[in-house]
């Protein structure tokens, strides 16, 4: 059985033109199709990337499916049930820093936890620290860490609450090369050590063949499901021969790039 | 650091030497301008007899009480109401129709209500505080970025922990910038309303002195004034200096 249906997503943005008139208020509607029947299914356990040109609607389609937006028509359906709002089940990081500025390190990973004893919690996001690279930094507030241990603290937030679902939007964009690289090496163990779905957007086509069970592309605004590819290559995978090299040329080709990269 | 202070130090004793060599060069009379030697004998004097110490205390005792009911009202409520889009809606022409009346303008009813005494001045600076602390909380929960809201939302933050725990700290720092704004305003309208309402004060002080052509009296509570608030806004830039408030001036 599939963890997450979506089926026939669509979504507009009402556009407001005003225009003044003498006494009155032309308001001239136009709306801005963003997404224009989205519909695959992920069965537990997969990890999916999520690939297509910026703009096309990936941000869009992820706040509709974590529950925070509510689409124009089409169903999002989590274990065969309708999503109404977003859930404990399903933790998102997002595109941009979610970090609370305001709690340290520690704290935030710890507000992930319900109510447990204080020693069973300091433990607790003692090993999630360490999980992901940052022991020692518990007391650290967010502006007093990188960019990349901010984003590892976030990853740490969300799976210290043990979620079914992982959500990432672009979650490793803003890093430089080479962090990306670890980044995306944490992200593979960390699919092999949880037993959980991800959901995961990027821009960087590599990334998505390092990283995906699954690729889905997306076209241009408004967009559509433009390929889906099931992926069952073992870990890590080297791009530069093979069918995935074969495959990267594809992608980049059906997105319009015809050089050969 | 040591600089600064040197800097402002020298400034002042500049502009000190500068008052008293212009007022001293022209001849200006002491009823119109006095001498900053004047003005400091009479500080001095003030200070001796008590009436500076007695006179700071009862405007300061008023401003806190006033100030504090403020805050401790305007910033719930400004908080609920940040969150509250259809009460907003209702309540706002009414709160922008009474904030900019004056708390001056307010006297002859607060005299009326209260009578004479501590009472109507601190209900004065109560109001002066009170509809500015209201719309500036209000406008820093509404520019809390959203995603803080999202993830509180993913967490299952609610009710009063969703207050306390996202709501309150992510306006802090803009709520920290508005009782500073405040609180000097608050201390603008107590020299005002003393100087008509009431027999003690500050601003009883400088009219009192004025009516006994005491014009060094008059610009010594002035300078008097000006420190108390300096050190007022100090006080409530500690606040700034909370660790879970410095993110803010960490642009990023
Ligand atoms: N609240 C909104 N109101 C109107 N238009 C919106 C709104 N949110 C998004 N859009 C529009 O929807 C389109 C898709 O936005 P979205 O953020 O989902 O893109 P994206 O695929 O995540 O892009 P990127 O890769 O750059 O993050 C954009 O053209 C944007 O202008
Ligand atoms: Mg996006």
């Amino acid at each position: 059985m599939s963890k997450i249906e979506v089926t026939g997503l669509r979504k507009s943005y009402v556009e407001r033109r005003r225009r003044k008139r003498f006494l009155s208020q032309c308001k001239q509607y136009e709306d801005c199709q963003v997404l224009d029947g989205i519909t695959f299914s992920i069965p537990a356990g997969t990890f999916a990337c999520f690939v297509g040109p910026s703009g096309c609607g990936k941000s869009t389609m992820f706040r509709i499916v974590s529950g925070f937006e509510r689409p124009s028509s089409g169903t999002v359906l989590i274990d065969g049930q309708e999503v109404t709002g977003p859930g404990s089940k399903h933790v998102c990081v997002f595109q941009e820093d979610g970090l609370f500025p305001w709690f340290t390190a520690a704290q935030n990973i710890a507000m992930g936890l319900s109510k447990s004893s204080s020693s069973d919690v300091a433990k607790k996001v003692e090993d999630y620290l360490e999980l992901v690279g940052l022991s020692g930094f518990g007391g650290h507030y967010p502006h007093e860490l990188s960019g990349g241990m901010r984003r590892r603290a976030e990853v740490a937030r969300a799976l210290i609450t043990n979620p079914e679902i992982l959500f990432m939007d672009e979650p490793f964009g803003a890093l430089d090369f080479v962090t990306r690289l670890q980044m995306r090496e944490e992200m593979v163990n960390v699919h092999q050590m949880f037993d959980m779905t991800i959901l995961f957007i990027t821009h960087d086509i590599d990334e998505a063949l390092q990283l995906g069970d699954r690729i889905i592309m997306l076209s241009d605004r408004p967009s559509r499901v433009a390929w889906d590819i099931r992926l069952d290559d073992p870990h890590p995978r080297d791009l530069s021969t093979g069918h995935l090299s074969r495959l990267r040329k594809e992608i980049y080709y059906r997105m319009g790039l015809h050089v050969a990269l | 650091m040591a600089v600064k202070r040197y800097g402002v130090l020298s400034l002042i004793l500049l502009l000190l030497v500068a008052w008293q060599a212009v007022t001293s060069f022209f001849r200006v009379p002491e009823f119109v301008f006095p001498r900053p030697l004047s003005v400091a004998r009479a500080l001095l004097e003030m200070l001796s007899n008590g009436e500076l110490y007695r006179n700071s205390i009862a405007s300061l005792f008023r401003v806190t009480w006033g100030f504090y009911l403020a805050v401790a009202t305007a910033i719930p409520f400004g908080l609920f109401l940040g969150r509250q889009h259809q009460l907003r809606a209702i309540l706002n022409p009414l709160i922008q129709f009474l904030r900019p009346i004056s708390p001056l303008a307010w006297i002859p009813m607060a005299l009326m209500w209260f009578g004479i005494g501590d009472k109507p001045a601190i209900f004065l600076i109560f109001l002066s505080s009170f509809f500015p602390l209201i719309v500036f909380t209000t406008s820093s929960v509404l520019n809390i970025r959203t995603t803080y809201l999202r993830v509180a939302e993913n967490f299952g933050f609610k009710g009063l922990r969703l207050y306390m725990r996202v709501i309150l700290p992510a306006a802090l720092p803009d709520i920290i910038t508005a009782l500073r704004i405040t609180l000097g305003t608050a201390w603008l309208v107590i020299v005002a309303a003393e100087m008509i309402a009431v027999k003690s004060g500050l601003g009883y002080l400088i009219i009192d002195a004025r009516n006994s052509l005491r014009m060094d009296m008059v610009v010594a509570g002035m300078v008097v004034i000006g420190a108390i608030g300096l050190v007022l806004d100090n006080i409530i830039r500690l606040l700034e200096r909370m660790p879970s408030v410095e993110w803010s001036r960490v642009r990023r």
